[in-house]
């Protein structure tokens, strides 16, 4: 019998026909690498998975994986094989993963439940693209103060892509959707190991689904999707964060009510106030499900505890981002907060994109605090101090890079 | 892109040609080799028990990449073994319950 898989390796994809079987042994880890972020307990093995370079490895089953944040500093849009990788459940990726026999069911309070093939997409519907970034809810837990339980991210759970694919809103439209729909719910194909475990499953409010900016994406960055990145086909949510991203993208179903599976009604929920904090180590009141990303700038450009040449002009750069009105100001300090200057923003990619800012600075002999804010479009900032809530997300304190000038 | 080549067609003839249709409609996968798991348990009393109910659904680096120290006690570990088994179905029965949560604070919060 004919066996034909497409086999992927470390480092590239390759076409293995015939044979039936695998060629190779299990990948190892690169020798010892490891990197260590700034936290207790932070050492993290450096581990290449198939399409991908070497990433700080936070969990093996399922896997969860880092983008070293010097990845960050090499351009506005970071690689498909750099890109972080979150996953929830037992079974991921999936097996049996196959662009040819993939379909996506549309289903719940329509008129046409569709079945939709990858083909369906690339050729029934106009392609679209936008550049938007995506960003783990959980981005940056482990600087958490206290610390929290959940995964240990350092700032590199967080990536910019330009995504091709097809608005949700198209594909909602062709199925008719009927009326008093009230959500969407996304189901993707990875799955629990044990039956009792909720399952992964997404909402998001019938008028966002509609949007016209929520979409499915098959393309990232010119390239098929990465396995570990949801190929063949994701949810893309322009300025909200990852968790509704929904990877390996199979049912999306339209209902009339409030969605309360596991993932929503329980996890991935913030405090329901304006700083989606309470007060460090407290307890929330009531909660809601996470939203739209909060503003935050990062410098990637010296890198924290590096020496630059004193008395000399540096120059300072970095990226910064918010959950879709735009990145209109981005200030500098040298003087760890006491008087800040304007940056100099690079090619607006779209609201939803990193945002390039850069300055020019001249250090004296010492060392120095560096610190970095950005203003959206509706003047949200960030806090000087970090704020706090029990799950560890959405931080966005104003960032701080130690310099010595000599 | 159909799977299936003209000279089977020709060759062997309808017979041929049915199975080959039905190999054309095969699933056709994309198979992902992950790189081997080397993350393991810390050694301590429990840790086969903590090995075959934790170690069914995730690799131990779930738990070895946890915070340590203050606030990450018993009470810790025995609400993340509750969540586990209420919240994520873990069939875990009692008794071992109670082992893993031993096995956990014993090992992992001292911060060593």
């Amino acid at each position: 019998m004919i066996d034909r898989r497409r086999v992927l390796k470390g480092g590239g994809a390759a076409l293995l026909f015939g044979g039936g079987y695998l060629v190779g042994g299990p990948l190892r880890a690169l020798g010892a690498e490891t990197a260590t972020l700034p936290f207790d307990n932070g050492e993290r093995p450096l581990v290449q998975y198939p399409q991908k370079r070497p990433l700080l490895r936070l969990t093996t089953r399922p896997p969860q994986l880092e983008t070293p944040f010097s990845v960050l500093d090499e351009g506005v849009i970071t690689p498909n094989d750099a890109f972080f990788v979150r996953y929830h459940l037992t079974l991921a990726p999936p097996d049996g993963l196959d662009p040819d026999t993939h379909r996506i069911a549309v289903r719940g309070k329509v008129n046409t439940p569709l079945s939709l093939s990858l083909k369906d997409l690339k050729t029934g519907f106009e392609p679209v693209e936008i550049v938007a970034v995506n960003q783990c809810s959980g981005n940056s837990r482990g600087l958490f103060n206290p610390r929290v339980a959940g995964g240990q991210l350092g700032n590199g759970a967080m990536g910019n892509a330009r995504w091709k694919g097809v608005p949700l809103k198209a594909i909602l439209d062709k199925a008719g959707v009927q009326e008093g729909a009230q959500q969407v719910t996304f189901d993707g194909l990875d799955g629990p190991a044990v039956d009792k475990t909720p399952d992964f499953i997404k909402a998001l409010e019938i008028d966002h689904a509609l949007d016209g900016e929520v979409m499915i994406a098959y393309e990232m960055n010119g390239a098929d999707l990465p396995v570990l990145n949801g190929y063949p086909v994701r949810l893309i949510v322009p300025g909200y964060y990852g968790t509704y991203w929904v990877k390996h993208l199979s049912d999306i179903n339209i209902i009339d009510t409030v969605f309360d599976g596991f993932w929503m009604k329980t996890a991935y929920r913030i405090p329901a106030n304006a700083c989606a904090c309470v007060p460090p180590g407290g307890k929330p009141g009531k909660t809601v499900p996470i939203g739209r990303f909060d503003v935050r700038s990062f410098i990637t450009n010296p890198a924290d505890g590096a020496t630059v040449k004193a008395g000399s002009d540096t120059l300072v750069r970095g990226i910064a981002f918010d959950g879709g009105y735009g990145i209109t100001q981005v200030t500098l300090s040298t003087d760890g907060g006491q008087s800040w200057t304007a940056a100099k923003l690079g090619e607006d990619l779209g609201k939803y994109s990193f945002r390039a800012w850069q300055a020019m600075v001249r250090l004296e002999p010492g060392t120095h605090e560096l610190k970095v804010r950005a203003v959206n479009w509706i003047g949200q900032s960030q806090p000087s101090e970090p704020l706090w809530n029990p799950p560890g997300y959405m931080r966005n304190v104003v960032e701080t890079v130690h310099v010595t000038a000599a | 892109m159909k799977r299936y080549r003209s000279i089977g067609l020709a060759t062997f003839g309808a017979l041929a040609a049915i199975a080959l249709l039905a190999l054309a409609v095969r699933a056709n996968p994309i198979s992902y080799q992950l790189p081997e798991e080397t993350a393991a348990f810390k050694p301590g009393p429990g840790v086969e028990v903590a090995q075959a109910n934790c170690g069914a659904c995730h690799s131990a680096d779930y738990i070895n990449t946890q915070p340590r120290g203050a606030g990450f006690g018993r009470e810790f570990w025995q609400a993340e073994v509750n969540k586990m088994i209420k919240v994520m179905g873990a069939p875990i029965n009692e008794q071992d319950a109670a082992k893993i949560v031993d096995y956990l604070t014993a090992t992992y919060a001292s911060g060593s």
